[in-house]
């Protein structure tokens, strides 16, 4: 994939992502903040669909970008040609882990697999 | 490695009358069989006037000849003389001692290029990079295959890169830069900023062509805007705008 | 070819950030919260899936982050996060060449337009919204 699409796509994800977790924290600020994370009403939020979906787009959403951004550090850092490959396919398995990870809470608590 | 000579020492010449002086601190490298850089210091009597290099040049004069330095023009036009002045990167030729406002002056070899001996570096990588963004006019006629004797312009679209076409490739900027710091494979403020030049001349047919050079995973996205190329240039080219305005050809804000 | 051999600044010379203005000091402090919030983040996608434990996994999970340090790290987190988002608007809106300067012929002493007030207000606005989000945070989880 050519370096100005990658990058485009972590504007994208970046911008996103801020309205989505601006939702996400004032959710934790309106309900109050010790009462949101209550267990029952963390159960709540998770059951809510709408809610579970958006949890869901900000995990993707935030994996794209923070594993990018390492990636690129990481670029920067040193130089070769197997550890450029090695970083890349790295952090493109950690962002695929860090969703798969993250997806399985959110359906298993959803669908009452708990 | 120090020694504090002092101008009284030696018998002949003293070009400066000045009774001020200061301790210019020289970085002295070797790659061929030094292990280490060392640093040798010297007194040297300064007038209001004086530069770096005329310094450094009073030491090759009267101390140390060994002292390698590379330098031509002694007004900021050749680019030759760059090296770290007191931590930042200058010209030796366009830094006058007074303005420093230390007493003491180090002076070292550019970051981010391969030292020669002492303050001179390889600039290999530097033309190289220049080279590979094509600077130069791309299209498919010439003044000589059309009837026109020269490619009109008018002083709007001189005005929109003309401020990058003073660059004098004195590799500053790439000093500078904290990308350059630790990626050897970056192509630079220098050679991006020239891709602008190039790219917003109006007689230029060959921005796609830069563009697809330059968008590679150690091209323009590994500039983040931190400025300090344009902090240090000599001659106002201000390398961080015209990378920032390439960019936005790519992420479609410009045309 | 050998870092030394190349002369490279290397990481010391990257992260410096006394010597280029305000700046290079949002330049690393970008850095710094990204790689902090992806830190973060992996522990959070971590520590709420105990939330598949049960309630008593859950409340265990919870007393270990409200906690004065368990607060202490949500403060910076938050601070963090605050400023790596307004400090990202304005580097993408820069990358963009918005607010940048115009192209123009240079005269001495050669300020660099790109180099503007604008871009430095938005690295203070960044640093005062972060203080101010961190300071609401700490009001939040230690009032109550």
């Amino acid at each position: 994939m050519r370096e100005s699409i990658i990058m485009k796509i972590h504007y994208g994800t970046a911008l996103a992502a801020i309205a989505l977790v601006a939702v996400h924290i004032l959710m934790r600020l309106t309900q109050g903040f010790a009462e949101s994370l209550e267990y029952d009403s963390v159960i709540a939020n998770y059951k809510f669909l709408p809610y579970a979906g958006m949890l869901e787009i900000i995990l993707i959403l935030l994996s794209i970008h923070g594993f990018n951004g390492l990636r690129v550090i990481l670029l920067e850092l040193k130089q070769g040609r197997t550890y450029e490959k090695a970083v890349s396919y790295g952090c493109v398995a950690a962002m695929i882990a860090l969703i798969a990870y993250g997806s399985r809470t959110i359906i298993m608590v959803n669908t009452g697999m708990t | 490695m120090a020694q504090t000579p002092s101008l009284a020492e030696e018998s002949g010449s003293t070009p400066f009358s000045s009774s001020q002086s200061i301790t210019l601190r020289i970085a002295r490298y070797n790659p061929q069989h030094d292990s280490a850089k060392s640093f040798m210091e010297f007194q040297v009597p300064y007038e209001k006037w004086t530069t770096v290099l005329e310094a450094i040049l009073e030491v090759k004069k009267h101390f140390d000849h060994s002292v390698a330095v590379r330098y031509s023009c002694r007004q900021a036009t050749c680019g030759s003389c760059g090296m770290i002045i007191n931590g930042k990167p200058r010209l030796a030729c366009f830094t006058k001692i007074s303005e420093l406002n230390s007493n003491v002056i180090t002076v070292e070899p550019m970051n981010n290029f391969p030292i020669i001996r002492d303050l001179a570096v390889k600039f290999e990588r530097l033309f190289d990079t220049h080279h590979k963004i094509k600077p130069y006019l791309i299209r498919d006629d010439t003044e000589i295959t059309t009837n026109t004797k020269e490619f009109l312009q008018t002083p709007e679209e001189l005005e929109q890169y003309i401020q990058f076409s003073n660059c004098i490739k004195c590799g500053l900027c790439n000093s500078a830069c904290p990308t350059m710091a630790t990626d050897s494979s970056f192509v630079g403020p220098q050679a991006l900023a020239q891709a602008y030049r190039y790219v917003a001349d109006s007689r230029d047919k060959g921005k796609d062509n830069r563009l697809k050079i330059i968008d590679d995973s150690h091209g323009i996205w590994r500039c983040h805007f931190a400025g300090s190329c344009s902090q240090v240039c000599p001659k106002g080219v201000d390398p961080a705008m015209g990378i920032q305005l390439l960019r936005g050809y790519m992420l479609g804000f410009r045309s | 070819m050998t870092n030394q051999d190349e002369n490279k600044e290397g990481i010391g010379g990257m992260i410096n950030p006394r010597r280029y203005g305000i700046e290079r000091v949002a330049y690393l402090l970008m850095r710094l919260s990204g790689l902090g919030l992806l830190a973060y983040f992996i522990g959070h996608i971590y520590e709420t899936s105990s939330i598949l434990k049960g309630q008593i996994g859950w409340n265990a999970f919870l007393a270990i982050t409200q906690t004065n340090a368990g607060h202490a790290i949500l403060a910076i987190v938050i601070a963090m996060c605050v400023f790596h988002t307004v400090n990202g608007i304005r580097v993408m809106l820069g990358h963009g060449g918005v607010g940048v300067g115009k192209p123009a012929r240079p005269d001495y002493p050669y300020i660099p337009a790109s180099q503007n007030i604008r871009h430095k207000m938005g690295i203070y606005s960044a640093i005062i919204l972060a203080a101010i989000a961190m300071m609401y945070g700490l009001a939040v989880m230690f009032g109550e």
